[in-house]
C-alpha cells in the first residue's frame, strides 16, 4: 500500500461496523502468562525505527517495540501513551505534554521527555533519512521543561499537530546520542519502550519478539510475538492450513472460500473491517490526454465500481467515491457519481476528439492511438485483477491498456518518483485526521512528495490550506465536504474501492475486542488458557 | 598433476575477468547511476556529499578506471551497501556472521545444493545403469517414463503438490522455513533432526529435475561404455556380469559425468531461485530474487560474483576429479 | 543435402522410433490447436464474468473458470500460441547464435577459438535465470522480451556442440578438397561442414524447445512472465497455486498441458537423437 512515505501510515486503523465473531469463549478463563503469536507475513521489515521506515511491514514491527507520546483510543478519539495528559494554549498553538512517570527503555533508564525531544531533533535533522520530517517542521520551537514535561510551539495553526506525535519521534537518546543514527546497528535490533522486546532476527525467516516486563501498561500475557517471512501466498496460506501460523491477513478469496471448511471454523475466528484506506487509479496530470477532464470522465463511466467490488473483493469491501473511508466524518456521500455508462464515456472520448476509430477497434486522435499503461504493485492479486477488469472495461471503448506489475520499491523510485507513468492503480492508508495537504496540494510536487499525479486546482490548494488551520469539526467537514466534491467533479483519481481487513487468528486466544481500529490494538492484553498453550520458547 | 592443476587455475582467470565484466556492464547499462538511489534516499543530501559519494564509487573517472577500482573492491569481497533501506554491506547480507553458521544465506544455499547433488548421484546412477543394462526392457520403459516425467513437471507445482500431500494432509513434514519455533528448546539431536526436517522437501524438490537429465545421461554413457571391444573382452574372459558392469563399464561411464556435474553448479543456483522463495527458505536463491526485483544492484553483483565463483571452483575441482581418474588428461 | 528419397527414409525412420513418433504427434496436435484456436475455443478468452469466478469443470466451461470468471479451456488454448510462440523464437535465436559461434570458434580455431569460448564459459559460470530476470527486471516484462532474452542467454550449448564438430569435420577430406579448390571460408563453413554438423544441432533445439516451455512457466511463478490479459499456461497455473485446495482444475489442467508439451518435445528429441546419431551421447 502506498500507506509507506508518509504520516498516512502512522496508523492502520478502521473504523465502522465490525462483522464477524467475538473471540471470547464460552468459559470465561482469568488471563494467565505464556504461548507466543505465530504471525504470517508475506513481507520483511528492512529497519525497527519508527521514523526510518517506509514500508507496512516495517511499522508493524516498530509499532510493538516502540510508544509515542498518543495513540488512538477504539472509537477513534486520540488518548495519552507516553504522556497521561495534556494542555493545548487557547490560541492552539503550543501543546504541553505530561508524560507518565512508569516508563522505561529496555535497559532500565526511565523514558523522559528528553527522549521526546532528542527523537524530535533527529526527525528534524537535514541529515536523517526519513520520509515524515515534514509534519515536524510546522513546530517553531520544541522544548522539555523539565524530566516529564514536553512542550511544542507551532508557527501557526495546525489541525493534526496531536496525531503527529505517536511513536515517530521517540528515540532512547542515551543510546543513540553522539552516534549516526542511519548507520546504528540498533536500527536493526533496537531498543524500545513498548509492550514487546526485539531478540532475534534471521532475515528471511523470522522475527521474534518477547514480552517486556517494564512495559508501562504491564507485561503483555504473551511470552512473544513472532513474525514468519513467507514470500509465497500460496506457501504462507499452507502454512496456516496446517496449524502453524496463528494470525495472518486474508485475501477476500481466502476469507469467502478457502476457509470456509470445517478445519477453519472450528480452530481460528475470522473478523472483516472496513480498512482505513482506499484504492485508486490515478492519473499523470503532465501526460496531455488525461489533462482533459472528458478524458478522465469518459474513463470513470467506463469503469463499473461495483463489478470489481462484486468480482474481485467478492463483496468484502464498499465503493469508494473519495479520499474518505464511509461512515467516517469527513466522509460526504452527496458527490457526484460516475455510473457504469458506456455510451456516456464514448460520448465523452468523442467529444474530447478521440472520434477516429483504428482497424482494431482503438481510438485515434492525430494520429495516436488512445494506448496507455496501467503500472501497480507486485504481490497484490487485489490490484492485478482489478486493472485486468478495467484493462477489459476500457477495450470496450476503444482504450487499449497494458498492465505492468513493478515491485514495490523499484515502483517508487523509477516510476513514481521520476514521473514516469501514465496511470497507476494504488492505495493510500489514511489518518484519522482528514487533512491530506500532501497528496493534493500544488506546492507538493517534488521529487518525493506525494502529489506526484502534479494535480494543480486553486480551489483545492485553497480549502486543503483552510482545513488544516481549523479546529472546529463542523467547520472541517464543511471544508473537506467542499473538497470531496471537487474532486469527484474533476476525478485526478477514480476512487475504486475502500477494502475490508479480514484477519484471521487462532482460536486459542483470548481478550480480542474488534474495534473500528481493528484488533491488534489491544495485542498486550490477548492471552491464552493454560490448557492451550502451545509454545514455551524461553526456557 | 601439479602442473596440471596449475594450468587449469590459470585458464579460470580469464573467465572470472569475463563475470567482472559482465557484471560491470550489466551495472553500466542500468537506468540510472549506482550513487542515485543513496542520495535519492535523502532529497535533503547535499552537493558535497553527493559528490563525495560519487568519489567513493569513483564516478568521476573514465570507464576503465572505474572498472579497475571496482574490481580491487570485489577481490576483497567488498561489494558496497546494499540500496534498501537497511543499507547493509552486500558482503554481511550473504554470509552475515552474527548469525550461526548454519543459518547464513550462503551456507544454507550451499547445503541444499550439495545434499540434492548427492541425492542425485544416489538416485540417478542407479537408475541409468539399469537402463542402461537393458535398453528398451521394460524397466527401461517405467524409468524412462519417470524420468521424462520428473523432467517435464514445473518445479514450483511438484513443490505445492509435495507440499499439499507431505505436509497439509499428512502432516509428516513441516512447510517452509529452515528451523522450526521451538528449536532453540531442542535437544542438540533434536535441533539436527529438526533441520533435517525442513530440508527434505527443498532438496526433493531441486533433485528432481538433476534426477532427470543425469540418468538419461547415464543411460546413454553407459550404452555407450557398454558397446565397446573391452567389455566383450571381460565377458569373453568368463567374468562375472557384475565385474563387468561395475568394474568395468561403470568407471569408464562415470568420467564424462564428473565434468558435467561442474558444469551444472550455476543450474543448481538457479533452481534455488524457484524452490527458496516456494518453501520460504532464507538463502542466495530468495536474496537475489528480492534484489533482482528492488534493483539492488550492489546485491546483484555481489550475488553474480560469488555464485560464478564457486562455479568456477566447481569447474576445477571436476576437472581434477577427472584428471585424478584418468590419467590420459595429464599428459594432454 | 538432404536428397527426397533419404529424407523419406528418414521420416520412416521417425516413424518407426516408438519414442519420436509420439512425440511427434504430441508436438503436431499442439500445432494444431495453436494454428486453430479461434475455432477450437469456445470463449473470447479475456471476457471476463464476475458472476460466475471460479467455477468447476461443467459443460458450459469444460475445464472450469479461473478469478475473474474466465473460460480456463479457451485460455489454455490460446496459451499454447504463447508456449509454442516462446519455444520456437527463444530456440531459434540460440541455434543461429550458438551455431555461428561455435562454427567461427571451431573452424578458425588458435585465439579466436580461445577467446570464444572464454566467452561461453564465462556465460555457463552465470546462472541463466540470474541474467533472464535482471534483463527482464530492467527492460520490462512481455512476451517479445522474455522470448529474446531466453534465447540470448541459452545458446552456450549448441556453440560447444557445434565446435566441437567442426573441431572433427574441417580435417576431411571434402573439406581439405573444398580449400584446395579455391573455396572461401564462409563458403567452407557454410556449405560444407555446416550441413554435415546440423544433426545434433536439431536435436539440441529441439530438447531446447522444452527447457524454454518450462522457463516462461518458471517466470510466470516469479511474477515477470506473460503480463495481462494475455493468457499463458504459467499464469494460469499461478491463480492455480493461489487456490489449489478449492479449484483443483486450475493447477491440474494447465499443469498437465506443460508437463505433456515438455514431455513430447523431450521424447522427440531424444527419439532423433537415437536416429540421427545413434552412438553420440547425450548432450544435454
Amino acid at each position: 500500500m502506498f500507506s509507506n512515505i508518509a504520516r498516512y501510515v502512522l496508523l492502520f486503523l478502521c473504523i465502522a461496523v465490525i462483522a464477524g465473531k467475538r473471540a471470547e469463549s464460552k468459559t470465561h478463563h482469568d488471563p494467565v502468562y505464556g504461548d507466543a503469536l505465530v504471525v504470517g507475513t508475506i513481507g520483511e521489515p528492512s529497519v525497527l525505527i519508527p521514523m526510518l521506515a517506509t514500508d507496512s511491514a516495517s511499522h508493524d514491527v516498530a509499532g510493538l517495540i516502540f510508544s509515542g507520546l498518543i495513540k488512538y483510543d477504539t472509537d477513534l478519539s486520540i488518548i495519552g501513551d507516553l504522556a497521561s495528559s495534556w494542555d493545548i494554549s487557547p490560541d492552539g498553538l503550543t501543546i504541553t505534554f505530561h508524560l507518565r512517570k512508569d516508563a522505561f527503555w529496555e535497559d532500565g533508564t526511565p523514558c523522559t521527555a528528553h527522549d521526546v525531544l532528542y527523537g524530535f531533533k533527529t526527525i528534524t535533522d537535514p541529515s536523517t533519512p526519513t520520509a515524515y520530517a515534514e509534519e515536524f517542521k510546522q513546530v517553531l520551537r520544541a522544548e522539555a521543561v523539565d524530566d516529564y514535561t514536553f512542550r511544542v510551539t507551532y508557527r501557526e495553526r495546525y489541525a493534526p499537530a496531536l496525531t503527529s506525535w505517536g511513536n515517530m519521534a521517540v528515540l532512547p537518546r542515551h543510546v543513540f546520542e553522539g552516534t549516526l543514527l542511519q548507520t546504528s546497528p540498533l536500527v536493526r535490533k533496537p531498543m524500545g519502550n513498548g509492550p514487546f522486546r526485539f531478540k532475534e532476527w534471521i532475515p528471511g525467516d523470522r522475527l521474534v519478539l518477547g514480552a517486556s516486563p517494564s512495559y508501562f501498561l504491564g507485561r503483555p500475557y504473551l511470552d512473544a510475538y513472532i513474525c514468519r517471512f513467507i514470500p509465497d501466498p500460496a506457501t504462507l496460506f499452507l502454512e496456516l492450513r496446517s496449524g502453524t501460523i496463528d494470525f495472518m491477513a486474508l485475501t477476500p478469496l481466502q476469507y469467502a472460500r478457502q476457509t470456509a471448511t470445517d478445519f477453519f471454523q472450528k480452530n481460528f475466528n475470522k473478523y472483516t473491517y472496513p480498512s482505513f484506506s482506499y484504492t485508486y487509479l490515478a492519473f499523470n496530470f503532465l501526460h496531455p490526454w488525461f489533462q482533459d477532464k472528458r478524458v478522465r470522465q469518459a474513463i470513470a463511466h467506463a469503469i463499473d465500481k461495483k463489478e470489481i467490488v462484486e468480482g474481485v473483493l467478492l463483496g468484502l469491501g464498499e465503493i469508494a467515491t473519495g479520499p474518505y473511508v464511509p461512515h467516517t466524518w469527513p466522509y460526504n456521500p452527496d458527490v457526484p457519481q460516475y455510473t457504469f455508462d458506456q455510451q456516456r464515456a464514448a460520448a465523452l472520448l468523442d467529444a474530447a476528439g478521440w472520434h477516429q476509430i483504428d482497424t482494431d477497434g482503438v481510438r485515434i486522435k492525430d494520429g495516436a492511438r488512445f494506448e496507455f499503461t496501467i503500472l501497480t504493485n507486485m504481490g497484490n492479486s487485489l490490484r492485478m485483477n482489478t486493472a485486468t477488469i478495467i484493462q477489459w472495461r476500457l477495450a470496450q471503448i476503444g482504450i487499449k491498456v497494458k498492465i505492468r506489475v513493478i515491485e514495490w520499491s523499484t515502483l517508487i523510485n523509477e516510476f513514481i518518483d521520476k514521473k514516469r507513468f501514465e496511470a497507476l492503480l494504488l492505495g493510500w492508508s489514511i489518518g484519522v485526521d482528514p487533512d491530506q495537504y500532501d497528496i493534493w496540494h500544488s506546492s507538493k510536487v517534488r521529487n518525493k512528495e506525494l502529489n506526484f499525479i502534479s494535480y494543480n486546482n486553486p480551489e483545492v490548494d485553497r480549502l486543503l490550506e483552510a482545513g488544516r488551520r481549523t479546529f472546529d469539526i463542523d467547520e472541517r467537514k464543511r471544508i473537506y465536504g467542499t473538497f470531496q466534491s471537487i474532486l469527484a467533479e474533476d476525478v485526478p483519481y477514480i476512487f475504486l474501492y475502500v477494502p475490508y481487513a479480514l484477519p484471521i487468528v487462532h482460536r486459542r486466544f483470548h481478550n480480542i475486542h474488534p474495534s473500528p481500529i481493528g484488533i491488534t490494538y489491544n495485542l498486550y492484553r490477548w492471552y491464552v488458557p493454560r490448557d492451550m498453550q502451545r509454545y514455551r520458547l524461553s526456557p | 598433476m601439479l602442473l596440471y592443476c596449475l594450468k587449469r587455475f590459470i585458464g579460470m582467470i580469464p573467465v572470472f575477468f569475463g563475470v567482472t565484466l559482465l557484471s560491470f556492464v550489466i551495472i553500466q547499462l542500468a537506468p540510472g547511476k549506482p550513487t542515485d538511489r543513496l542520495t535519492e534516499l535523502n532529497p535533503r543530501i547535499t552537493p558535497e556529499a553527493r559528490a563525495r559519494l560519487e568519489q567513493y564509487y569513483g564516478l568521476d573517472k573514465p570507464i576503465i578506471v572505474q572498472y579497475g577500482r571496482w574490481l580491487s573492491r570485489i577481490v576483497r569481497f567488498d561489494f558496497g551497501v546494499s540500496f534498501s533501506s537497511d543499507a547493509r554491506p552486500v558482503i554481511d547480507k550473504i554470509w552475515d556472521r552474527s548469525v550461526p553458521f548454519f543459518d547464513r544465506r550462503l551456507t544454507i544455499t550451499f547445503l541444499i545444493n550439495t545434499l540434492s547433488l548427492f541425492l542425485i548421484l544416489a538416485v540417478a546412477i542407479p537408475i541409468g545403469v539399469l537402463a542402461a543394462y537393458r535398453p528398451y526392457s521394460l524397466t527401461d520403459r517405467i524409468t524412462s517414463v519417470a524420468v521424462f516425467i520428473g523432467f517435464a513437471a514445473p518445479k514450483f507445482w511438484v513443490a505445492l503438490l509435495l507440499m499439499m500431500v507431505f505436509s497439509v494432509q499428512l502432516g509428516w513434514l513441516p512447510i517452509s522455513g529452515i528451523k522450526s519455533l521451538n528449536y532453540a528448546m531442542l535437544t542438540e539431536p533434536g535441533q539436527f533432526f529438526d533441520r533435517i526436517r525442513h530440508l527434505v522437501l527443498p532438496v526433493f524438490v531441486s533433485a528432481c529435475g538433476g534426477i532427470a537429465g543425469m540418468s538419461r545421461y547415464m543411460r546413454s554413457s553407459m550404452r555407450e561404455a557398454l558397446s565397446h571391444d573391452y567389455i566383450t573382452t571381460a565377458r569373453a574372459k568368463g567374468l562375472s556380469e557384475t565385474a563387468v558392469l561395475y568394474r568395468h563399464a561403470l568407471r569408464n561411464a562415470l568420467l564424462p559425468l564428473v565434468t558435467l556435474l561442474g558444469l551444472s553448479v550455476p543450474g543448481f543456483f538457479a533452481g534455488s531461485v524457484i524452490f527458496e522463495t516456494i518453501f520460504g527458505i532464507p538463502g542466495m536463491g530468495q536474496l537475489s530474487y528480492q534484489a533482482i526485483m528492488m534493483r539492488d544492484y550492489p546485491v546483484i553483483m555481489g550475488l553474480l560474483c560469488i555464485t560464478a565463483l564457486l562455479t568456477m571452483i566447481g569447474n576445477l575441482l571436476a576437472d581434477i576429479c577427472y584428471a585424478y581418474i584418468d590419467p590420459r588428461i595429464r599428459v594432454k | 543435402m538432404m536428397e527426397r528419397n533419404t529424407f523419406y527414409a528418414f521420416v520412416k525412420r521417425l516413424w518407426r522410433n516408438k519414442l519420436a513418433a509420439t512425440g511427434l504427434c504430441i508436438v503436431m496436435l499442439l500445432c494444431a490447436i495453436a494454428a486453430g484456436a479461434p475455432i477450437i475455443a469456445p470463449y473470447n478468452c479475456n471476457a471476463i464474468d464476475v458472476k460466475s469466478i471460479l467455477l468447476p469443470p461443467s459443460f458450459q466451461h469444460i475445464c472450469g473458470t479461473d478469478e475473474l470468471g474466465r473460460d480456463v479451456f479457451s485460455r489454455m488454448v490460446y496459451g499454447s500460441r504463447i508456449s509454442l510462440a516462446v519455444g520456437f523464437v527463444a530456440v531459434g535465436i540460440s541455434t543461429i547464435l550458438g551455431t555461428l559461434i561455435g562454427a567461427i570458434a571451431g573452424y578458425f580455431g588458435k585465439w579466436i577459438d580461445s577467446f570464444l569460448m572464454r566467452c561461453v564459459d564465462t556465460m555457463l559460470c552465470i546462472p541463466d535465470i540470474f541474467l533472464i530476470l535482471t534483463v527482464i527486471a530492467f527492460v520490462g516484462e512481455n512476451v517479445f522480451n522474455i522470448m529474446v532474452v531466453i534465447g540470448f542467454t541459452s545458446w552456450m550449448g549448441v556453440a560447444r556442440l557445434v565446435r566441437a564438430e567442426f573441431l572433427t569435420l574441417k580435417e576431411r577430406e571434402f573439406v581439405l578438397a573444398a580449400r584446395a579448390a579455391g573455396a572461401g571460408d564462409a563458403r567452407i563453413i557454410f556449405i560444407h561442414i555446416l550441413p554435415n554438423a546440423l544433426g545434433p544441432v536439431f536435436v539440441s533445439a529441439v530438447l531446447g524447445v522444452a527447457s524454454a516451455v518450462l522457463v516462461e512457466s518458471a517466470l510466470s511463478f516469479l511474477g515477470l512472465g506473460v503480463q495481462p490479459p494475455d493468457p499463458s499456461w504459467g499464469n494460469i497455473l499461478m491463480q492455480g497455486k493461489d487456490n489449489i485446495e478449492t479449484a483443483w482444475w486450475l493447477s491440474v489442467f494447465p499443469g498437465c498441458a506443460i508437463l505433456l508439451t515438455v514431455l513430447g518435445y523431450n521424447m522427440l528429441g531424444e527419439g532423433l537423437q537415437d536416429i540421427l546419431q545413434p552412438r553420440l551421447k547425450n548432450t544435454r
